[in-house]
């Protein structure tokens, strides 16, 4: 099973080692991109074991990560210019926070790594360094006690570990702090928005095959124009509670995620649903009012629904938070969706 | 490194279930080691919950403590494992 980024192998008392290097090909970033849109996400793995970045020596320090490709990529192209043994955990092609949060990387799985690669033979040092994110699933004394190798916890990211290493393994406090600024949410949003794309999809057709059985335009032209208009709000819909609620989240007040969404998701509909409004002639206000009510009303709760979904890529969430949001807002979020679309049904056949 | 220092982005306050009995803490600091979230303060060479809605409830403190000085109901916050874990799909597997 030839991996295409590995470029050689080291040669060890425990037999050969294969070696990768800290730059990523272009195949590497081709694939973290593709990842990040969902394609091929499930079976983006490396082979479990042990690799040699650069040329290390039994001084070198042993670094353990996830099976995931995009955490291994990761790992090393942070470390440029730089020698280590990097330790492929068997975590199924999870990364390394959501492993530990799943249990597959465990104190047991860091364990049997350390001993079928034979690190004992390969390394002077009785250590390894552990993602800080592992943490929730691996207990570290336990490591020490199956293998003889202390484990001990390094920085949140990546890019830090030059610094770390080159502090005698210390991380700072800023090191220990899971951020989530603008660009690591930005990242996330294409796994919000495609899964749920086929859903927007097909509420927009119906929005737009029912929308002709009203007004006195006949099918095909109603279609056209309010069909059209409630299928782009649907639309608007997807991208305020997948797309704005998340780069915007800081800001949107608030903290429970349905109300930041609802927020994002009124924004959004507010100049389309005001134009809608202004640009009808007169005649039929109070059906026109309906229909716009009612995708207000669809607007705010669907998107009030997906910044929900959001909880769990994001870094500040728990569980007893979540569930306790859900009790209240779930039930809110199906009442408000199921008025808003009869409102704006009645509102088309009113008209 | 950018953002690095912006405000911390918090959740619903006084909802976790993060326990601590201090007459069992030794003042290691594995706890402060593993949290990603700055929940634990040192006052007296022991731990103190410094920020408790700041939890996300990871369990890594728990886990690690060698003490067993902490509980909590480790969990993942994530809505979608919610629901799926109301039609029992998956188990209540999140998306990663």
């Amino acid at each position: 099973m030839a991996q295409p980024f590995v470029d050689g192998a080291l040669e060890t008392p425990a037999g050969p080692v294969p070696r990768v290097s800290s730059l990523l090909s272009a195949a590497d970033r081709r694939g973290g991109i593709r990842v990040r849109w969902g394609i091929g996400r499930m079976r983006y793995d490396v082979v479990p074991g042990l690799y040699a970045l650069g040329a290390p020596d039994a001084e070198a320090p042993v670094l353990v990560s996830a099976n995931y490709k995009l955490s291994f990529d990761a790992l090393r192209s942070s470390l440029p210019g730089r020698s280590a043994f990097l330790l492929v955990v068997d975590t199924q092609g999870i990364n390394v926070w959501c492993a530990a949060g799943k249990g597959t990387f465990s104190a047991a799985e860091v364990s049997r790594g350390i001993s079928e690669a034979r690190l004992s033979e390969i390394v002077r040092s009785r250590r390894v360094i552990l993602p800080q994110l592992s943490a929730p699933g691996v207990t570290a004394r336990e490591v020490e006690s199956a293998t003889g190798f202390q484990a001990i916890f390094g920085p949140i990211r990546a890019e830090d570990l030059p610094a770390y290493l080159d502090a005698g393994c210390r991380a700072t406090e800023a090191m220990r702090r899971k951020s989530f600024d603008l660009r690591e949410r930005v990242v996330l949003v294409p796994m919000e928005l495609v899964p749920e794309l086929k859903w927007a999809v097909a509420l927009a057709a119906l929005l737009l095959l029912l929308s002709g059985l009203g007004g006195s335009g006949g099918y095909a032209s109603e279609l056209a124009s309010h069909g059209l208009f409630a299928a782009f709000v649907v639309l608007a819909t997807l991208l305020a509670g997948t797309t704005l609620t998340p780069m915007l989240l800081p800001w949107l007040p608030g903290r429970a995620f349905s109300l930041k969404g609802a927020i994002a998701g009124a924004l959004l509909f507010a100049p389309f649903g005001m134009a809608a409004w202004l640009a009808a002639g007169s005649g039929g206000r109070v059906a026109l009012a309906l229909e716009v009510a009612g995708l207000g009303l669809i607007a705010i709760s669907g998107a009030a629904y997906l910044a929900l979904n959001f909880t769990g890529s994001t870094t500040f969430t728990s569980l007893s938070g979540v569930r306790r949001e859900m009790r209240l807002a779930v039930p809110l979020e199906i009442a408000f969706g199921a008025a808003g679309l009869g409102t704006w049904l009645a509102g088309r056949l009113a008209s | 490194m950018t953002e690095r220092t912006t405000r911390k982005l918090v959740y619903l306050a006084d909802v976790v279930t993060l326990r601590f009995e201090p007459e069992k803490c030794t003042g290691c600091r594995m706890c402060a080691t593993v949290c990603p979230r700055g929940v634990w303060a040192f006052a007296d060479k022991k731990a103190v919950i410094y920020d408790r809605d700041a939890c996300i409830e990871c369990g890594a403190c728990a886990r690690n403590c060698a003490d067993g000085a902490i509980s909590v109901r480790a969990g993942v916050g994530c809505a979608t494992a919610i629901i799926n874990s109301y039609f029992s799909k998956d188990k209540g597997a999140c998306c990663c």
